[in-house]
């Protein structure tokens, strides 16, 4: 490889690892959006409805730098709109659990913990990205995940060990979404960011925060994987139909 | 003091323009009207959630999802305030929503009507909220100290979605032959339901006389009416669309524009439950109610769970 395509080739890693996050973001902001209006309580409906914009804006952010990229070095038209809307299934490189259906509070909020507290971690490390651009975004992101992270752990502690009908519910969404946390920590080829190094601390948050809502980590058993490289779940073609819906209707047009 | 001085002192505040707080006396009838007003008003922030809030997932930019997600967010806080000013008046916040829910507590029929098309996004804002702050800015100045306070914040952003709202139809009126279209589509169905959010015209109006005396209102519900009609029909021109009623007209001996007759018989029958959507809001408001029960549930048996394990540690 010669030097002129060793530079295509890390611009095109950076592009691909910008789009994952920006994925990453607006599908759990979609889903989450969900619960707008719907909160099993108003000031809960609220607080999640706060996650969700932080995820959009996150999103925007790490889209519009995508965008920025994609117009400088490959001379593509790009905006945060058009790599949202226009892009499909394939292309999309959102970790499967932000596409799972929400399910109860239960398989909400144990989503956001195990999310948030991935997410941190990776923030934590993005900060010191060479890139100047993604560290700024990692930065600007910390506080309001750390809320996220705060904010769910107290609901999975609340869950955990509230009455035996709450348990069992966040028994289930163990059930449900452990092999979707395994993702987090297989590194796909675009990514700057050694995430298998993340891992034994997330471990360690998930294993405070269970002790404390009297819940068991289940044993190693089977992850599933994919979203990073665009091979996702069935309901990925559902979220971007309703999602891309009037953009595609009408193509071109300005909203 | 006898039940005449009390309510002798009573008016004398309302007339030298002193708020009544929740402590001091005042006639049942005023805390009645009050409650009844207040809880309302809240339960329309919530129900009103429903129809703006069933756009959030298509919404068709990011910048309008962020936006209509903060708009919708915006009601469930204006929601709690006023159960907290109501609250004030004696009755909780659970018995408001059970009345709610079960179908004994109305709120606005305006939010009985579909959002069928994005353009409904845009033209709620601007004509249901334009509505609605009209009667908002009256109520900033209500005699009810609580219910005054809350609606000084509550204008504030309600006039933030209303600008957001117009903007909203100012890109479509500009788009494409279909987003125009669509546009004019919105105002056609807002219209008429928007001028019903005033109430019944004055002369059918039971409450209104002594909520004037006592200053819960400061206008009547024509004069609310009309105030509306006269800012839309200016607004309209700047979105180069037209109102669905060929009767306005400028009347230079009122000074105000004339407008066509309300029809009185759907606004009747949607207040009696017969709109479009009465059914699908109050099954939404239950079902959510329902599947929230146990996470409430869990959220207090956790919370005693803790209160006893501080009080055994400090004993």
């Amino acid at each position: 490889m010669n030097q002129h395509q060793q530079i295509n080739e890390s611009i095109k890693c950076l592009i691909d690892q910008t789009l994952h996050l920006a994925d990453t973001c607006l599908i759990l902001g979609q889903r989450n959006s969900e619960w707008c209006a719907h909160g099993p309580i108003l000031e809960q409906d609220i607080a999640i409805t706060n996650i969700t914009l932080d995820l959009i804006g996150q999103a925007r952010n790490f889209y519009q730098y995508a965008a920025k990229l994609l117009v400088e070095y490959e001379q593509k038209q790009a905006t945060e709109d058009t790599l949202a809307y226009l892009r499909t299934e394939r292309e999309f490189k959102n970790l499967l659990i932000c596409e799972l259906p929400n399910g109860d509070w239960a398989n909400t909020i144990l989503r956001q913990f195990f999310f948030s507290t991935f997410q941190v971690l990776l923030f934590e490390e993005m900060s010191h990205s060479k890139d100047a651009q993604l560290s700024a975004i990692a930065i600007k992101s910390i506080k309001e995940t750390n809320y996220h992270v705060k904010w769910s752990s107290e609901w999975v502690i609340r869950l955990g060990d509230g009455t035996a009908e709450s348990k069992e519910r966040m028994i289930n969404a163990v059930d449900n979404l452990w092999m979707y946390t395994g993702e987090f920590f297989i590194p796909a080829k675009y990514e700057t960011i050694d995430v298998v190094l993340l891992k034994e601390k997330w471990l360690q948050k998930v294993k405070e925060v269970f002790d404390e809502a009297t819940l068991i980590i289940p044993d190693k058993g089977f992850m599933q994987s994919g979203g990073k490289l665009g091979a996702h779940t069935e309901h990925l073609g559902f979220i971007l139909s309703e999602l891309q819906y009037l953009q595609r209707v009408h193509p071109g047009a300005e909203w | 003091m006898s039940l005449h001085d009390l309510e002798k002192t009573f008016q004398d505040k309302i007339d030298k323009e002193i708020k009544i707080e929740p402590k001091d006396w005042m006639p049942e009838a005023y805390r009645k009207t009050n409650l009844r007003q207040i809880s309302q008003h809240a339960h329309s922030e919530i129900v009103g959630m429903l129809p703006e809030g069933n756009w959030i997932t298509r919404a068709p930019s990011l910048k309008r999802k962020a936006i209509l997600i903060a708009k919708v967010q915006d009601e469930a806080g204006h929601g709690l305030y006023l159960y907290s000013a109501a609250e004030t008046l004696g009755t909780s916040r659970e018995q408001m929503v059970e009345d709610l829910n079960s179908g004994k507590a109305k709120y606005s029929s305006i939010f009985n009507y579909p959002t069928l098309t994005w353009a409904d996004m845009g033209a709620v804002g601007w004509l249901v909220d334009g509505a609605a702050i009209l009667n908002q800015v009256m109520l900033c100045r209500t005699s009810y100290g609580p219910y005054a306070r809350a609606m000084v914040r509550i204008c504030k952003e309600e006039s933030f979605h209303q600008r957001q709202g117009f903007e909203t139809l100012l890109v479509l009126s500009k788009g494409t032959k279909e987003q125009k279209a669509m546009c004019q589509d919105a105002i056609n169905r807002w219209w008429w339901p928007s001028l019903m959010m005033f109430g019944p015209k004055d002369s059918e109006s039971t409450n209104s006389d002594q909520s004037i005396k006592w200053k819960i209102k400061r206008k009547t519900n024509d004069e609310l009416r009309q105030q509306f009609v006269d800012m839309i029909t200016e607004q309209i021109k700047l979105l180069g669309m037209t109102l669905p009623d060929e009767s306005i007209r400028w009347n230079k001996q009122r000074n105000h524009y004339d407008f066509g007759e309300i029809n009185w018989d759907e606004f009747w029958s949607v207040v009696k439950g017969n709109g479009p959507c009465n059914k699908q809001r109050l099954e939404a408001k239950n079902k959510d109610h329902q599947e929230g029960l146990w996470v409430r549930k869990a959220a207090l048996a956790y919370a005693e769970k803790k209160r006893l394990r501080v009080t055994v540690k400090v004993a």
